[in-house]
């Protein structure tokens, strides 16, 4: 199960860190990030799952994906791969499109610096997100898409529950 | 959502007063209940006039509000903000958090179909 050791937002840095802790090998959760099946199955939530047409974890490469809301709308959104350190660093800027998929410079980007630390039979993942400025920060957490993501917890806690039972 | 829409000087100076641990502590227990500065400088191992300053700054995010009763300054909270401000830090925990757990779900699966786009990885 994920472990949530800290989250922290600095106002000075405009940086928020997400720690968690994962029952699997540094390898193994780099292959949640590097193949878009497995991807598209945790970026996006339930309500809105995400298809990731073109993702490659390599320097300079840039990822395209949508994802598709409850009334078949899409939103468009890109990555691009900053740093791709297999098994412990992974550096990317994503930001959103337009329905046409070219970047919408008018919406806010975020940089995000992902490491993984191999801790023997658990990997911590450490999640460090840049924004350009408040406004950015906050534009995104009033978008209707993380509006989806946090209605769709409740339904992810069945999948869990689940899993756990394991 | 997010209550209201702030400022960017609202924004600035909300996080400003929650970047620092003991003004989100001073926070927490005016939210239990209202308390004068010098209980709550009892709290702390730092000087009466260095809480006072944390609560000059949680007071000027609109955190808190202080009014004086007789020779006791009294810190109450401002619920509006502080559910303002917890909620826009919530979303973007809530997210990533939500991202953990499918991860973690996925990662719990003893083998994933989906893993032959690694080459080479299957026998």
């Amino acid at each position: 199960m994920t472990t949530t050791i800290e989250s922290q937002q600095d106002k000075n840095e405009l940086t928020y860190t997400f720690v968690m802790e994962f029952d699997a090998s540094a390898e193994r959760v780099w292959q949640v990030w590097e193949d878009p099946r497995q991807l598209e199955r945790w970026w996006g939530p339930p309500t809105w799952p995400a298809t990731f047409d073109q993702h490659e974890l390599r320097v300079g490469s840039e990822s395209k994906y949508y994802m598709t809301g409850p009334e078949g709308d899409r939103a468009p959104g890109w990555w691009v791969i900053d740093v791709a350190e297999p098994f412990t660093r992974i550096e990317f800027t994503d930001g959103f499109s337009d329905q046409d998929r070219n970047h919408n410079d008018s919406l806010p980007r975020t940089h995000t610096v992902v490491t993984l630390d191999d801790l023997g039979d658990r990997t911590r993942m450490t999640l460090v997100s840049h924004f350009g400025s408040l406004e950015q920060m906050e534009t995104l957490t009033q978008m209707g898409m993380l509006e989806g993501m946090t209605l769709a917890l409740g339904q992810i806690d069945g999948v869990l529950a689940s899993t756990l039972e394991r | 959502m997010v209550a209201h829409t702030l400022t960017r000087t609202e924004t600035d100076l909300l996080f400003h007063a929650l970047a620092d641990g003991t003004r989100r502590d001073i926070v927490a227990r005016v939210i239990e209940r209202e308390q004068s500065v010098s209980t709550l400088a009892g709290r702390y191992d730092v000087s009466f006039a260095a809480v006072q300053k944390h609560v000059a700054v949680l007071e000027r995010a609109a955190l808190v509000t202080k009014q004086r009763r007789g020779r006791e300054q009294i810190v109450s909270s401002n619920m509006a903000a502080v559910s303002t401000a917890g909620e826009l830090l919530r979303s973007w925990e809530e997210l990533w958090q939500a991202r953990g757990d499918r991860i973690a779900a996925i990662l719990a699966e003893p083998r994933h179909p989906a893993a032959h786009s690694k080459e080479g990885e299957k026998p």
